[in-house]
């Protein structure tokens, strides 16, 4: 069909190239936001470089009435802040659609298209007139193209007067300045373009039950009410929201009512090698203890993770995943740390994963992590994305259980150990895999030697390789036992479909949105969507039973796909890799177009 | 290598102490390091000062890292767990199983490698985080368990078993703790257990990071002419400036006699630091001076021992982060938990 010919009310994208430093990014928020509150779905993906001013930086808006919210590159209004990137902003417009600038400076000749709607407004000027300052008017530009942009798209300005009065409602000053700029771009684009904009958004109520946040602010707020009391971490991007959202959780729900002192304890530590000691020191000692961290600092901790998974300690930890290797691009998202996590550190470890798809899931994983963490007496890692951690998502609203009681495993009370004949931390007695473990302090008879150098069954040191070997075996039965108490993989199935997609955390929305595209072509395809690591049965059931698994996920080497190999008993020639890792948020065109292409390969190969 | 226990022999004679457990129940296995080795002697210290300190076994955190002097906490108080960590990341290990019980008392076993090369980072911010614990680095100048390497404590111009020179500048664990601020800094010598079993105690009982540098000869790789940490050298050279004496609390009467003209350091929990300068004006509460002592005595190629320098009121981990007084591992579940009225709260703010 006719992207023009559509009914394209409540079905486009904005996009808004600014200068990162210059404030944009909470101007970008507020339309964002505006528009959810207009009870209309949307998304907003945040495109920043590695820098702090001066570099330019992107935000992309998407709005779509059937909730298909994965990022796409079909820009049909693009708000061209940064005259550094005009070229390349412009050129991105499809023809027929828009570009609003600002037309104090005269737009060079040759960027001109015949085939775009150019909406200039003078928006430096009119900022320059009406406020005082630099910083002011830089400001009160960017809400001025808030102003503007309202316009055209038939937001609804009392919402945004609306917010602005909560942001600003103690700050009288600020809030009038604002109130100035939204109605300097909003009037000007109503006087000279009304109605000239092909979309536009009118007001649904496909809200009501949602929420706006990050997976980032999930899962520090899931942190909370786990009953995580200790945290350390180093900073790092994507990562670093996480504990700054946990420390303002903690400011406010986490005082002692009585002193005012705090329930919590996070550090900041020297680098990513202490982050996880610290934490592996909180979980020997009995606490609930997570750190966030990327690719970069999950390297540095690979061998404190191989000490935790032999030495059986309880550890969280959240790997927000970005572009690597090395520094890669360190604040665009990638998929890239599945075998790092999976099988970090050396010597045979296999560790357990939680694969959230969207923040509503980093909630809820990082509550189960830390119940799965001390249950298996391993570290689990919840791997999310930079996409899913920084980004705000239109996300179902949370809810909490208050009959939940957290699952401490098999930890050994005073009374247990006294009653006990001889307490030994590594004897399977349960035939599970699980000891038990004491806690440091409760009672001298719970005393044992945790190391990381050879143990036996009853926590002695040894050199001995039967020994040695009976617990590294009974460990990874420890495992491998975890599988199936993992989330459950999200599957869809349609009518007799024989190609099933699968994929992975942020992928989720396009891949989704892939399969109704290909479905209006005829197209049927099945949907599972891994949520844990190790695989569960039901993984290993859904890919045995399709011809064949084209597996959607954000790195080079299609490394979901090699685990798939790996752990499961499906056959190679089953799989089938739709790779997207140039570092933007995955959109479904490339998944369709990937689609297509592995099923024409397919289809040759089979002829 | 295995773990040998020791006889369960228990003399009827044997003195007891408050808790009624005699010096016995705080060893531990027997030690498998060489004959005559520095940290055995230091091992029989710390059982010592532990059991005249009256602390609970099992209310005490042993911890290590890795090389021959991490492997001694399996020497001394075994019915306190232990954690034997990665080489020189002990001290990330100590901090958070503080901040999660900063309740229990916490000894932590390193080396000069341990400490001064790989663990160096850590070994730095523990102190400047100044966590409560006892810090014994058992310093010998060389790599024990990997067969006799210089590690960054051997003085310039000391010699290798083999001969070969070292040209580096040594890393000095006591000068250095002195400028990165650390509460209490004390040096001593497994040879001089009537030294080092007080300044375990007071190292025990102060709150914060107390550090206790020993000259603990390796008998195999560096106890050699040649040496500057051979058992000859360091008894010819040791130079103690204060002599200190650990005053618990309920003792202090007893004591006081056997002093003449001895300063007394108040402690956190009210115990008594006593000392007497053997340095003419030696002030161990004055950290310039201290290290400018330090500095001079290091100089005449004198190694400074006794209690260095003590800042008894400092502010530990905890005083620092605020924390609750109970240990965060005891604070029950619906004290941390929220619950569902608080998170519909803060929802309601997220549209």
């Amino acid at each position: 069909m006719d992207q023009n010919s559509r009914d394209r009310t409540n079905d486009f994208v904005v996009k808004i190239a600014t200068v990162n430093g210059t404030g944009s990014a909470s101007a970008n928020g507020m339309l964002m936001q505006a528009m959810f509150r207009m009870g209309v779905p949307v998304s907003g993906k945040n495109v920043f470089p590695s820098n702090i001013q001066g570099l330019p930086t992107w935000y992309e808006i998407r709005v779509n009435k059937h909730g298909h919210l994965a990022r796409s590159p079909n820009v049909d209004l693009m708000v061209a802040m940064n005259p550094k990137t005009y070229e390349q902003d412009i050129a991105e417009v499809r023809p027929g659609d828009a570009v609003l600038f600002d037309s104090s400076w005269p737009l060079e000749e040759e960027l001109f298209r015949a085939d775009v709607l150019f909406l200039g407004i003078p928006l430096s000027h009119m900022c320059v007139e009406n406020f005082e300052g630099a910083r002011a008017r830089i400001l009160m530009k960017n809400i001025a193209y808030v102003g503007a942009v309202a316009a055209l798209l038939s937001i609804d300005l009392e919402v945004l007067e609306e917010m602005l009065e909560e942001k600003f409602s103690a700050k009288q000053h600020l809030m009038d300045s604002n109130n100035v700029a939204i109605r300097l771009g909003y009037d000007y684009a109503k006087e000279h373009f009304d109605g000239l904009l092909r979309v536009r958004i009118e007001a649904m109520d496909a809200n009501r039950d949602s929420v706006l946040m990050t997976g980032n602010m999930a899962a520090a707020l899931g942190c909370v009410y786990a009953g995580a009391t200790v945290g350390a971490w180093y900073p790092i991007t994507p990562a670093t929201s996480l504990m700054d959202a946990f420390r303002g959780f903690c400011a406010d729900l986490r005082k002692d009512p009585e002193t005012g002192k705090n329930l919590y304890c996070i550090i900041q530590a020297e680098d990513e090698l202490a982050a996880i000691g610290m934490v592996l020191g909180a979980g020997w000692m009995g606490a609930r203890a997570f750190t966030p961290t990327s690719g970069a600092g999950l390297s540095l901790m690979n061998e404190f993770l191989g000490l935790a998974y032999y030495a059986e300690i309880p550890a969280v930890i959240f790997d927000v995943q970005r572009a690597g290797p090395s520094t890669g691009m360190p604040t665009r998202t990638q998929q890239g740390d599945f075998f790092t996590v999976a099988f970090a550190s050396h010597g045979d470890t296999k560790h357990v994963l939680l694969f959230p798809g969207d923040p509503t899931e980093c909630f809820y994983f990082a509550v189960k992590a830390f119940d799965l963490a001390e249950r298996f007496q391993t570290p689990v890692f919840v791997v999310s994305d930079l996409d899913i951690g920084m980004n705000d998502w239109v996300c179902e609203k949370l809810e909490w259980d208050d009959a939940f009681v957290p699952d401490r495993g098999k930890v050994l009370s005073a009374e247990d150990l006294q009653e006990m004949d001889h307490f030994y931390r590594y004897l399977d007695v349960d035939g599970d895999g699980i000891p038990a473990r004491s806690l440091p302090g409760v009672d001298p008879k719970g005393a044992y030697f945790t190391r990381g150098s050879g143990h036996d069954r009853f926590g002695r040191y040894t050199e001995d390789g039967d020994l040695y070997q009976d617990v590294v075996d009974r460990i990874a039965r420890k495992i491998e036992g975890a599988a199936e108490a993992l989330p459950p993989p999200e599957v869809r199935l349609a009518n007799d479909a024989t190609v099933g997609l699968v994929t992975v955390g942020s992928c989720r929305g396009a891949v989704l949105e892939a399969i109704e595209l290909l479905a209006e072509d005829g197209m049927a395809l099945d949907f599972l969507r891994i949520t844990g690591f190790p695989f569960s049965s039901a993984v290993e059931e859904f890919l045995l039973s399709h011809d064949l698994n084209i597996v959607v996920e954000q790195n080079r080497d299609g490394q979901l796909k090699r685990l798939l190999m790996l752990e499961t008993a499906v056959p190679k020639k089953k799989l089938a890799s739709v790779l997207d890792y140039r570092g933007s948020p995955l959109g479904a065109d490339v998944v369709v177009q990937g689609v297509r292409n592995q099923l024409g390969l397919v289809a040759v190969e089979a002829g | 290598m295995t773990q040998t226990a020791k006889p369960s022999v228990r003399h009827p004679g044997l003195k007891t102490n408050k808790l009624g457990l005699t010096q016995r129940d705080y060893e531990g296995t027997q030690s498998t390091l060489c004959a005559g080795c520095g940290h055995d002697s230091i091992t029989a210290a710390i059982v010592q000062a532990f059991f005249e300190l009256n602390i609970a076994p099992h209310r005490v955190a042993k911890l290590s890292g890795i090389g021959c002097s991490s492997k001694t906490p399996t020497y001394f108080l075994s019915e306190a767990h232990g954690f034997n960590s990665l080489h020189g990341r002990m001290p990330s290990i100590a901090t958070g199983a503080n901040a999660a019980n900063g309740k229990l008392a916490y000894i932590g076993v390193s080396g000069d490698g341990d400490s001064l090369s790989i663990g160096l980072g850590q070994f730095c911010h523990a102190m400047r985080r100044n966590v409560n614990m006892l810090y014994m680095l058992e310093n010998n100048g060389v790599y024990g368990l990997t067969k006799g390497q210089f590690s960054a404590s051997a003085d310039v111009g000391t010699k290798a078993k083999r001969g070969e020179e070292n040209q580096m500048p040594p890393i000095d664990p006591a000068s250095m703790a002195l400028t990165l601020g650390a509460s209490f800094v004390a040096r001593s010598f497994s040879g001089d257990r009537k030294q080092l079993v007080p300044l375990i105690k007071a190292g025990l009982t102060h709150r914060g990071f107390a550090l206790v540098d020993i000259i603990s000869p390796c008998v195999t790789f560096n106890d050699h002419e040649g040496s500057t940490k051979s058992y000859a050298h360091t008894r010819e050279h040791g130079h103690e400036v204060v002599e200190t004496d650990f005053v618990p609390l309920l003792h202090e009467i007893q004591v006081e006699q056997d002093h003449g003209a001895s300063t007394a350091v108040t402690m956190h929990d009210g115990s008594v630091v006593r000392f007497r300068s053997v340095d003419e004006h030696y002030d161990p509460t004055d950290r310039d001076a201290a290290y400018a002592h330090l500095k001079k005595l290091q100089a005449q190629g004198e190694v400074a021992t006794g209690l260095l320098f003590i800042e008894p009121m400092s502010r530990d981990l905890h005083e620092l982060e605020n924390t609750v007084d109970e240990p965060l591992v005891e604070v029950p579940f619906e004290k941390l938990c929220p619950g569902s009225g608080v998170l519909a709260e803060l929802q309601s703010h997220w549209r």
